[in-house]
C-alpha cells in the first residue's frame, strides 16, 4: 500500500510540489524557461528514489553519531553524517538531525548540476536550500509556530552572504526538540549544516525541571524515534519574563559557541513572542516585524 | 523492533518509513495518524459537508484517490471553509481560495480567506443572576486585563473582552493576555476570569458557567415579581403569602398585583428595601452570589417584624428564589415571629416548577470584528463595493460556514456564534492578532459586477481533487446552508 510519490507543479505553474512519505519540498527555480525545465526535470527524476535510499539504511541513520561510526552509503546520508559530525564528540546526535536539510541540498545540488539558474530554492518544510547567482537575493519570512500564521521576522540572503541554507526548529514543529523554544532559524553555509544546528540550539532554549513544561519520552509518542527515552517537550506554559530570559539566554550562549566554530552564520531565537538574535553583524540580517506593521484585518 | 505490536499502536505502510504510530499519534510525515487504531489521512484544511442527519460527528477525511473519489465532488453539498485556508495578507492579492460552484443551476463564488483581527473582541453573556462584580470594573485573566463588565441582561451578565485596545494599547503582557483570552474561548476552551471587586467565573462557549467554584444550573424564570405573576394561582389556598427574592426585583405575593386580584389576604408582611410599585420591591440586600443573585443566605433578613394589625399565628410563608434553588418554609409563633418548618408537600411541586421553568445557564460567546483594508482587497479590486454587497445583502458572510450578522452602519463589523463554528476555528498572530476564517458568497455575476478576481477563480471539483490539506466536516444543522442564493434583504 505504499502510496506513490507525488511530482506536480503548484497550481500557480510556478513552483515544482515533491512528495513522498514524510518527505515534502517546495522547489522554485529561476532562470529561462528551458533550464528551469531542466531543471525541475532533472529533481524530479532525483527525488523519487530519495525516500527508499534513505530507508535503505534507516537503522544506521537513527543510530547515534560517534567518531567510528559506520559509513554511509547514500549521497543524502553522507550530507547526514557530514552535518552531524562535528557535535559527535560533545553530545548526543543522529544522522537524522539534518536528515531534512540533507535532502533539500541533494536535489538543489542536482538542479544546479542540469541547468544554469539565476536563483532556486528547496523548501523542505522549513528547512531550505539555496541557489542564487551574482546580484540575485532571496527575502525569507520566519513563522514563529507552524500552526499558526504568523512571520515573527524576515531575513534577506544575498549572493555574498556565506549563507546557502535556512533551516527552523521547535518544539512545535514536526519533529521532536528537547528545549522549549518555538522557533530557533538558523542561517548556515548549507541546508544540512543549518537544519543539525537549529536542532541543538533549538535544544538549548531550556529550562530543566520547570512545572510549567510538560515531557515525555520521545518513544511514548513514537516508537521508533532517533530519541529512545530522552525527554522530549509536548507543552510549555505560560512563562514569566525573567524565565523567557533566561531560556532564551542558554540557547544564545550555544548559538554563540557554534558562531565562533563556524558551524553557523546567523540564529534568530523565538520563545513566546521574545526574539533573540545571534551574529557577526548583530542581527542585521534579520528585519523584525514592529507591531505595527500587521495592525489591521 | 519486535513483530508483536503492543496493542495501542500501528505500524503505517502508506511509504517506506513504516512508522509505529500509537493511539492518537501521526506518523513522521503528520499525515497519517492512528485514530482508534485505524490508519487514517489526517490533514488541516476544513471543508464543510452539509449533513444530511442531524448532528453529525467530525469525521476523518480519507484522501486516497479510490476512497474519496465521488463521494465529495458533488458541488453544491460541499463548501470551502476559510478554517486553515492562509491569507495574503498583508498583500494585495486575491484571496488564497475563490471558488466556484454551481448550486441549483445558479453559479456561485466563494472567496475564501482567513482575516487578521486586530480590531476584534468577544461579547460574554454568562446566564447568573450572581452579581459578578460592578459595571466598567476589569475582568482580568492571569491578572492581566483582558476586558471589562458592560451591563446586566434579563438573567444574565454581559462582559466585554478583547478589543483594539486591550490587544494592542496597553502593555505587552496585557495584549498577550488578552489574545490568548480571545483565542481559547473562540476556540471553545474554558477560561478562568477575575473581575476586579468582583466574582472569578470559569467560562467556556456552550457550557455552564462557574462562578465562585459553584457551577450555574439554570437561569431564573424572571424577576421576583415575574414570578409572582406566573406562580399565583398556583400558590392560592396551599400558602398565605409568597416572598420571590431577587436581586432586581423581590416579589410579594399579598401585595402583588397577582395577589390582589387572586383576593389573597393581606399579611401584614413587612420587607425590607426600596418599594417600586405594591408586591414589588428593590434593592432588598446587596447583590452577591447568594438567594436570586443577592448577598444573602438567610432570607428572614430582608424582612421587617410583621404588623400585628394584619398578622396572624400559624401564617403560612413561602420564601423562594427566582430559580427555586433556594427556598424555605416559614409559620409564625404566637408572637408572629417566623419559625422554619418543612416544606409541605404541595408546595414542593411550584418551587419544582420555578426550577423547571429555568433554561439552562449557558455563557455564550460572541466573536465580533471589523474587517477592513487588505481583507476586502483579496475579494474584489474595488472593496468598498464587497461593503456595498454585503450590505445590499447580494454577498453572503459566514465564518467557517457558520452565519455572520452584520452589523448595520459603515463597514464590515461582524458578529458570530462561535459554537456555530468548526472546532479550532481561530487562531491568531503575535501582533497580537486574532486569525478568523472568513467566507464571502456571492452570484458569480455579482462577483464580476464588484471588481472579483475572476481570473484567481477555480472550480470546486479542483480544489477537492488537490491532494492534501483537507478535512472534512459536517454543517450544523441549525446553520443555513451557506451556498444557497440569497434573496435580497433575507
Amino acid at each position: 500500500m505504499r502510496d506513490p510519490a507525488i511530482v506536480r507543479m503548484l497550481p500557480d505553474e510556478r513552483r515544482m510540489h515533491l512528495h513522498d512519505g514524510p518527505i515534502d519540498l517546495i522547489v522554485e527555480a529561476n532562470g529561462t524557461s528551458d533550464t528551469v525545465s531542466a531543471a525541475y526535470e532533472a529533481a524530479a527524476k532525483r527525488f523519487v528514489t530519495v525516500l527508499d535510499e534513505l530507508c535503505g539504511e534507516l537503522p544506521l541513520l537513527r543510530a547515534q553519531t560517534r567518531r567510528d561510526s559506520q559509513m554511509l552509503r547514500g549521497a543524502v546520508a553522507k550530507r547526514m553524517a557530514a552535518a552531524v559530525a562535528p557535535y559527535a564528540e560533545e553530545c548526543f546526535i543522529t544522522p537524522m538531525a539534518a536528515v531534512a536539510g540533507a535532502v533539500a541540498e541533494e536535489i538543489l545540488y542536482t538542479m544546479t548540476g542540469a541547468a544554469q539558474l539565476t536563483r532556486a530554492y528547496v523548501n523542505n518544510g522549513g528547512d531550505i536550500a539555496l541557489h542564487l547567482a551574482p546580484q540575485e537575493r532571496y527575502q525569507v519570512g520566519m513563522v514563529g509556530r507552524p500552526d499558526r500564521p504568523s512571520l515573527f521576522g524576515a531575513v534577506e540572503i544575498s549572493y555574498g552572504m556565506p549563507v546557502r541554507g535556512i533551516a527552523t526548529s521547535g518544539w512545535r514543529g514536526r519533529s521532536f526538540s528537547l528545549g522549549i523554544a518555538d522557533a530557533v532559524t538558523v542561517l548556515a553555509e548549507t541546508a544540512a549544516m543549518a537544519d543539525t544546528a537549529a536542532t541543538i540550539i533549538a535544544n538549548a532554549v531550556n529550562l530543566p525541571e520547570h512545572p510549567r513544561i510538560s515531557r515525555v519520552p520521545a518513544t511514548e509518542i513514537a516508537p521508533d524515534s532517533d530519541l529512545g527515552s530522552r525527554l522530549v517537550t509536548r507543552a510549555v506554559g505560560v512563562l514569566r519574563d525573567s524565565e523567557v530570559a533566561a531560556a532564551l539566554e542558554s540557547g544564545a550562549n550555544v548559538a554563540r559557541e557554534l558562531h565562533e566554530r563556524g558551524l553557523i552564520v546567523a540564529a534568530a531565537l523565538n520563545l513566546q513572542r521574545e526574539t533573540r538574535v545571534v551574529s557577526a553583524t548583530d542581527g542585521r540580517e534579520f528585519t523584525e516585524f514592529s507591531q505595527r506593521s500587521l495592525l489591521h484585518a | 523492533m519486535a513483530d508483536v505490536l503492543p496493542a495501542d499502536t500501528i505500524r503505517c505502510d502508506a511509504c517506506p518509513v513504516l512508522c509505529y504510530i500509537k493511539r492518537g499519534q501521526t506518523g513522521a510525515c503528520d499525515r497519517y495518524g492512528n485514530a482508534d487504531g485505524q490508519l487514517v489521512r489526517v490533514d488541516p484544511h476544513i471543508l464543510l459537508d452539509r449533513a444530511k442527519s442531524q448532528g453529525a460527528p467530525l469525521v476523518p477525511f480519507l484522501e486516497r484517490e479510490s476512497e474519496w473519489d465521488g463521494t465529495l465532488v458533488k458541488g453544491k453539498d460541499t463548501f470551502v471553509t476559510a478554517i486553515g485556508a492562509g491569507t495574503t495578507y498583508p498583500d494585495y492579492k486575491p484571496a488564497p481560495f475563490i471558488v466556484s460552484s454551481e448550486v441549483d443551476g445558479v453559479d456561485m463564488v466563494t472567496v475564501v480567506t482567513e482575516g487578521i483581527f486586530s480590531y476584534c473582541g468577544v461579547k460574554l453573556k454568562i446566564d447568573t443572576d450572581r452579581n459578578l462584580g460592578p459595571e466598567r470594573n476589569l475582568v482580568r485573566a492571569q491578572g492581566e486585563p483582558v476586558g471589562h463588565v458592560t451591563t446586566a441582561e434579563y438573567g444574565s451578565q454581559m462582559l466585554s473582552l478583547g478589543g483594539v485596545h486591550r490587544l494592542t494599547g496597553g502593555t505587552k503582557s496585557e495584549g498577550r493576555v488578552t489574545c490568548e483570552t480571545l483565542l481559547d474561548l473562540c476556540n471553545g476552551k474554558e477560561v478562568e476570569l477575575t473581575i476586579d471587586e468582583g466574582a472569578r467565573v470559569r467560562v467556556a462557549a456552550g457550557k455552564a458557567p462557574v462562578v465562585n467554584g459553584q457551577q450555574e444550573e439554570r437561569m431564573r424564570v424572571g424577576c421576583g415579581s415575574a414570578t409572582i405573576g406566573m406562580f399565583a394561582k398556583q400558590w392560592l389556598g396551599k400558602v398565605d403569602d409568597v416572598v420571590v427574592v431577587d436581586d432586581h426585583i423581590t416579589g410579594v405575593l399579598s401585595e402583588h398585583q397577582a395577589g390582589k386580584f387572586l383576593g389573597v389576604r393581606q399579611t401584614g408582611i413587612a420587607i425590607k428595601g426600596r418599594r417600586s410599585t405594591p408586591g414589588r420591591y428593590f434593592q432588598v440586600a446587596n447583590p452577591g452570589t447568594g438567594w436570586g443573585g443577592t448577598d444573602i443566605s438567610d432570607p428572614l433578613t430582608i424582612l421587617k417584624p410583621f404588623k400585628e394589625k394584619f398578622a396572624w399565628p400559624k401564617l403560612r410563608l413561602l420564601m423562594v428564589s427566582t430559580t427555586g434553588e433556594q427556598f424555605a418554609y416559614f409559620e409564625l409563633d404566637e408572637l408572629l415571629r417566623p419559625v422554619q418548618e418543612e416544606l409541605p408537600a404541595e408546595l414542593q411541586e411550584s418551587v419544582a416548577r420555578i426550577r423547571e421553568n429555568c433554561e439552562p445557564a449557558l455563557t455564550t460567546v460572541l466573536f465580533m470584528a471589523g474587517a477592513g483594508g487588505s481583507l476586502r482587497a483579496g475579494v474584489t479590486e474595488n472593496p468598498v463595493k464587497l461593503t456595498h454587497s454585503v450590505k445590499a445583502s447580494l454577498t453572503r458572510v459566514t465564518c467557517g460556514g457558520a452565519p455572520a450578522y452584520i452589523w448595520p452602519g459603515g463597514g464590515i463589523t461582524f458578529m458570530v456564534d462561535v459554537t456555530r463554528m468548526p472546532e479550532n476555528a481561530f487562531g491568531y498572530v503575535p501582533t497580537p492578532a486574532l486569525v478568523a476564517p472568513m467566507e464571502f458568497t456571492l452570484k458569480k455575476e455579482d462577483y464580476a459586477a464588484l471588481g472579483g478576481h475572476m481570473d484567481h477563480m477555480r472550480p470546486l471539483s479542483e480544489v477537492l481533487a488537490e491532494k492534501e490539506r483537507k478535512r472534512q466536516v459536517h454543517s450544523l444543522p441549525e446553520n443555513p446552508w451557506p451556498l444557497q442564493p440569497r434573496r435580497a434583504k433575507e
